[in-house]
């Protein structure tokens, strides 16, 4: 059966057996760097592909149609056309840090990707305080932002990061709270643990009602975090034409736009491991049967389905709500999000010691 | 405990509403049916068009190349940028009395706003909006139009 465990097993033992055991390891660190930065391709593409879709049909369009057939080749012709564009930079701008933003916004949706799990046995870096490690990093993009509205030398730019960090300053902490009642349940920073522990049953359904409550709030804090509508006021097209990326061009833009998507996959992987499961099937006690069909489905296929489900969540979220004030958006957090979400992991605290979840 | 039920409520009015909102992207989402887009240079032979669509002013003419255009020059005042030119003559009937008629309807489609004034003004509904929208010439001298045709005579009984 597909299973990339086994093919990476494979190739582990070719090259050990053919190299000798630093060079193998090295070639190692190359192919999975390779099949890294080929997976955010596939994902900027297929997201902004989906993306497009489903605002055209939750708005009652078609959407891109003409390039190929159902026009699943249009993402595909604009990142030709990004590629061939010329990169401007405004006079004014900073040139070291104006060129630098996009490779740092960048370079954190990498970093995130090492510790998630994509199917049985297959992660990059299974670290012992693998959730701290992705609630620390995640918040360096920031950095980038600001480093970008800065720079550019521009009254939008700098508005719209100004923005942008009071939004992901105030949002990480509903995120972190969220997060932490899974780890109170699980007892366990790796991230290999937390999938282990939900072989039983997915956490939120095993958590009772104030998992539901974390998921919730897990959500649109991630949907703040990532500077997505209802909460892109950080990119305002109507306000401030583009935010943090206004004077950005060619193929720049494209790295911020790439890291907006591969980091919506990101938030919403580390989302689906929480929460959903991670890699792990859907099980349902005491029907042997119906289990047994459910293994048959790869793990890494239960992985991207989760994700790519939670992702349509968001696209949902986009695509129906309007934009907050920056007033709203504060108050949303810290007079809704973070008061329900200390209360929720006080009593997660107590499901947990008690041990009244399944 | 006011305060406290305030907030529950607050929350719960909120969420709700969210979920409405969401509901109805969520049918349009699964019901493709719902979709209003026309795929226009595929569909030409098909295109339906909205009843009130204004393309562009036309007269129509019945068979026996009859009008109903008066030539009162109601649209022509009625127009707020001059699109309508109205060349009028005087035709003598058998009887020998002179009648005002139209010699020719002028009408500019390049300077035309589809506002509609003229359709509204006119006494006799001799004008009409056409629903044709592929306007597209290579010379502007061909937007300028003679709307009654050559020969064409009023209607009977249209004052």
């Amino acid at each position: 059966m597909f299973s990339i465990e086994k093919i990476s097993g494979v190739v582990h033992t070719w090259l050990a057996s053919h190299l000798p055991a630093r060079i193998a390891l090295l070639s190692e660190f190359v192919i999975v760097g390779i099949l890294m930065i080929s997976l955010f391709a596939f994902l900027g593409l297929v997201l902004v592909f989906m993306e497009r879709k489903v605002s055209a049909y939750m708005q009652i369009r078609l959407g891109p149609n003409r390039v190929g057939p159902k026009g699943i080749f249009q993402t595909l012709a604009d990142t030709l056309k990004l590629i061939l564009k010329e990169g401007l930079r405004p006079t004014g701008a900073d040139k070291f840090l104006f060129n630098l933003a996009p490779y740092i916004v960048m370079m954190v949706a990498m970093l995130l990707m090492a510790p998630i799990p994509f199917a049985r046995n297959v992660q990059i870096w299974d670290v012992n305080i693998g959730v701290l490690y992705i609630s620390a990093i995640s918040s360096i993009s920031v950095i980038g932002i600001l480093m970008a509205g800065w720079s550019s030398n521009n009254k939008y730019s700098l508005l719209g990061a100004m923005r942008s960090g009071a939004q992901i300053v105030s949002y990480e902490l509903s995120a972190g709270l969220a997060i932490l009642s899974i780890v109170i349940l699980t007892g366990s920073l790796r991230v290999s643990d937390i999938v282990a522990s939900q072989a039983t049953g997915w956490w939120i359904f095993k958590g009772h009602i104030p998992a539901l409550i974390s998921f919730v709030i897990f959500i649109i804090a991630v949907t703040a975090e990532t500077n997505r509508a209802p909460f892109d006021l950080a990119e305002a097209e109507s306000e401030l034409t583009a935010g943090f990326h206004t004077e950005y061009s060619g193929m720049q833009f494209a790295l911020f736009f790439l890291a907006e998507y591969v980091n919506i996959f990101i938030v919403t992987a580390i989302g689906a491991t929480l929460f959903l499961g991670g890699w792990m099937p859907f099980h349902i006690g005491g029907w042997e049967a119906f289990n047994h069909i459910m293994d048959f489905i790869p793990s890494s296929i239960w992985f991207f389905g989760k994700t790519f489900f939670l992702i349509f969540i968001i696209m949902w979220f986009r695509w129906t709500f309007p934009r907050l004030r920056i007033d709203q958006l504060l108050n949303l957090e810290w007079r809704y999000l973070l008061p329900i979400g200390l209360f929720n992991l006080l009593l997660m605290t107590v499901i947990g010691i008690l041990g009244w979840h399944f | 405990m006011g305060f406290l039920g305030e907030y529950i409520r607050t929350v719960y009015k909120s969420v709700a509403s969210l979920l409405k909102g969401m509901k109805m992207t969520g049918y349009y989402f699964t019901h493709h049916k719902e979709i209003i887009t026309q795929e226009y240079p595929d569909n030409r032979d098909t295109l339906i068009l909205p009843e009130r669509f204004r393309g562009e002013v036309v007269m129509p003419h019945t068979e026996s190349n009859e009008h109903r255009c008066t030539g009162c020059t109601a649209c022509e005042l009625a127009c707020p940028n001059g699109t309508i030119k109205i060349i009028t003559k005087f035709e003598v009937s058998p009887e020998g009395k002179k009648k005002k008629a139209i010699d020719t309807f002028i009408y500019h489609l390049e300077l035309c706003t589809m506002c509609n004034l003229c359709i509204v003004a006119c006494p006799t509904d001799a004008i009409k909006m056409a629903q044709s929208f592929e306007h597209s010439v290579y010379k502007r001298a061909d937007l300028t139009k003679v709307l009654n045709k050559p020969g064409s005579k009023l209607m009977e009984g249209v004052e």
